[in-house]
């Protein structure tokens, strides 16, 4: 283990490759013991991340070669935005891909230039019917080894049913070379888009491919948000009734492709997060006059205030590890700022920050640690930051690139995905959660207020 | 046969025996005139008769009017403008634009003859000179006045005061009238934030109408953040705009 200059705080390496990634700025996050993902402070110094080569696929007829190498290249591109793996360049690796174990040889993987720790080969054949995948990851450097994922996928035989596929075996590598860490490339992210003249909730896959519009209200939707079982989608509608017309919460079910009812409020209803057991909701709602925030059901029914203040209470984000803490917006002190208080509704204070500014935006981590969030500091433009809520310790995580807002953790914690104006229009965009490797998602109209999966 | 063709036809007609105009023909070509000899007794080639008539003789833009017309001893009909060559007999619509005077011109052995009738077209009828009374919908645009904000408040300027009585004045003398008051902020905060600041200004509007003596049952709000601005610039005036509580009627 390479050490940084400034001394480091080394905790629970449990496992080699779950040195993640390094936060550039001087400052850490220390992480409780039993967390898997931590974070560690650095400036690019550090172990090498296994290595690893994904051969190209041996389709097994004519007909399954669009297949094979669509599979191929997902799962490459899986693994080189998971950011623990280091992806060798195909063009260095040895000519002869193997389809089947026996035709592997190590030495020639394991050695310059592709010098892989590990090898993902195999095979695919295809009727009309149906498309069968034989895949296999293998351990070079340990031959005698059995190999560490070796799986067969059978399903319909059409690019989406192929790329579910690989993004599943990818998140099996993942999983195995990161000690139990999830991938996540069978998440999905959900989002606002106006491409279709209203803004409307859709949903994409994690790497922005097979973009589908989910509702059709003709109005406006916003603030989509996953339930801890990835069943359903809780957002912002302007739903009018008895000829007028008032924001409410909706709730749209994945399983059945419908809307189901969630009580109508007076006044303004916006921002609906869930409980970290998905049996709550909480949203600001001025039922009562001001924007406060409230409790109910997943039905909208037995509201409970939360907040009592003057200002507006928006945007809450329950942290989903303890389910003891909720981080909200609130401007009772004159600006937008976050504010943490107990589930309760107990012991709301301020997050203090170095100086004034909007503050907005929170977004829990996974492991409920880090709190991501969005702050435009004075004469600057919104970026990116994140915070320890332990230490109050923060990172800014984008700078000079437009206005970036509105992140959401991937289940992993390890990826951010957020809005961002830096091509000119509002688009939806990734990052690790050190602020490298942006990637942008969306490209089509306007899009925003990204929200990733919980599964 | 092109009309250059038919009228030298028909002056050769005024000089010729019908046998010779079988004989030459109607081409172009000039031919050696007959030799002079005592002109037959003209054979008693009766001279065309023709009439037209419109009906309606007066319709409005974009209607259509019918002509008919009747013709004796003619051996070609046309009628100018549009319609072209018609038979001996019959009747056909037409759609003009404008005020047309239609012309037939009856041809035949005897000579020609052209009858006329006008159709009249009838301009839309002019918008009322002068609206005797504005609609409630202009009134309540011209009368009622939204209220302006500071960034980042809720709270009801001097200015808006203004406004808001004369707004208040006007919900007074119409008392049949409610009113939606929709909350609206500029581009700089959040969507989220913006949607709960908007609703505390539609409720601010709302509170201050009622101390102006509105009964509230005549009004609702809604919030709409930043998602409907007024003005779509990047800079304060723009800003100032679409940080407002604007009033829409809303029965």
């Amino acid at each position: 283990m390479s050490h940084i200059p400034w001394g480091v705080h080394v905790l629970n390496l449990a496992k080699c490759w779950e040195r993640l990634f390094f936060i550039t700025a001087m400052l850490f996050f220390v992480s409780s013991a039993a967390a898997q993902d931590w974070f560690r402070t650095g400036t690019g110094l550090g172990e090498a991340k296994s290595r690893i080569a994904i051969a190209d696929f041996a389709a097994r007829s004519d007909s399954a070669k669009p297949h094979a190498s669509l599979f191929t290249q997902v799962v490459r591109d899986d693994l080189q935005f998971c950011g623990i793996l280091d992806l060798a360049s195909p063009s260095f690796y040895p000519p002869q891909a193997p389809s089947v174990p026996a035709e592997l040889k190590y030495a020639a993987w394991a050695g310059p230039p592709t010098n892989a720790n590990f090898v993902g080969f195999g095979n695919l054949s295809e009727n009309t019917a149906e498309v069968a995948i034989e895949a296999w990851l293998q351990d070079v450097r340990s031959p005698s080894s059995q190999a560490v994922v070796g799986k067969v996928y059978r399903g319909a035989p059409t690019d989406a049913q192929v790329r579910k596929f690989a993004h599943q075996f990818a998140d099996e590598i993942i999983s195995k070379l990161s000690g139990g860490l999830p991938g996540v490339a069978s998440t999905q992210i959900a989002f606002v888009s106006s491409r279709s003249g209203s803004k409307e909730i859709w949903v994409m896959d994690y790497d922005g491919a097979n973009q589908r519009q989910l509702t059709s209200l003709k109005s406006i939707a916003l603030t989509p948000r996953w339930s801890p079982d990835a069943s359903r989608i809780a957002f912002t509608c302007f739903a009018p009734s008895g000829g007028l017309t008032s924001a409410q919460i909706c709730m749209y079910s994945m399983d059945t492709g419908k809307l189901v009812s969630f009580s109508r409020f007076r006044g303004t209803n916006i921002t609906p997060a869930w409980s970290p057991d998905g049996t709550q909701i909480i949203f600001s709602s001025s039922m009562q006059g001001n924007p406060e925030l409230y409790v109910t059901d997943v039905g909208g029914g037995r509201p409970k205030r939360m907040t009592m203040s003057n200002g507006a209470n928006v945007s809450p984000s329950w942290n989903p590890k303890t389910g003891q803490t909720i981080a909200f917006v609130s401007d009772r002190g004159g600006v937008p700022q976050l504010y943490l208080m107990n589930s309760d509704g107990t012991s709301a204070t301020k997050l203090d920050l170095p100086d004034m500014g909007y503050v907005i935006d929170p977004a829990w981590t996974p492991n409920g640690q880090l709190l991501a969030f969005s702050w435009r500091r004075p004469n600057d433009n919104y970026d990116i930051y994140v915070m320890d809520a332990a230490t109050r310790q923060f990172v800014e995580l984008t700078r000079d690139q437009g206005r970036n807002e509105r992140p959401s953790w991937a289940p992993d914690g390890r990826h951010i995905v957020f809005e961002s104006t830096r091509g000119g229009a509002r688009q939806i965009w990734t990052m690790l959660a050190d602020g490298s490797q942006p990637h942008q998602l969306t490209a089509a109209g306007h899009n925003e207020s990204p929200n990733w999966s919980t599964r | 046969m092109n009309l250059a063709s038919r009228s030298l036809c028909r002056a050769s007609l005024l000089t010729a025996l019908a046998a010779a105009v079988f004989t030459f023909g109607c081409g172009p070509k000039k031919v050696a005139p007959p030799p002079p000899q005592p002109p037959p007794p003209a054979p008693a080639a009766a001279r065309p008769t023709v009439t037209l008539q419109a009906s309606p003789t007066s319709i409005n833009k974009g209607e259509s009017a019918t002509l008919s017309w009747n013709s004796t001893d003619a051996t070609q009909l046309t009628i100018s403008p549009e319609v072209g060559a018609v038979t001996a007999q019959g009747s056909t619509k037409v759609t003009p634009a404008d005020s047309t005077t239609y012309t037939i011109t009856a041809t035949g052995p005897g000579g020609s003859a052209d009858a006329s009738a006008r159709v009249t077209v009838n301009a839309p009828p002019p918008p009322p000179v002068a609206a005797p009374q504005p609609s409630l919908d202009e009134l309540f645009l011209k009368e009622v006045r939204d209220a302006y904000f500071d960034y980042d408040k809720a709270d009801i300027r001097p200015d808006a005061r203004e406004s808001l009585s004369k707004t208040a004045d006007f919900l007074k003398n119409y008392p049949q009238i409610k009113v939606t008051i929709e909350g609206h902020c500029d581009e700089r905060g959040s969507t989220e934030y913006n949607l709960g600041l908007g609703d505390r200004r539609a409720s601010a509007v709302k509170q201050y109408i009622i101390s102006l003596g509105i009964s509230a049952d005549r009004l609702s709000t809604v919030s709409y953040g930043k998602e409907k601005p007024f003005c779509m610039e990047h800079n304060e005036s723009c800003w100032q705009q679409n940080r407002r509580g604007h009033f829409v009627k809303s029965n």
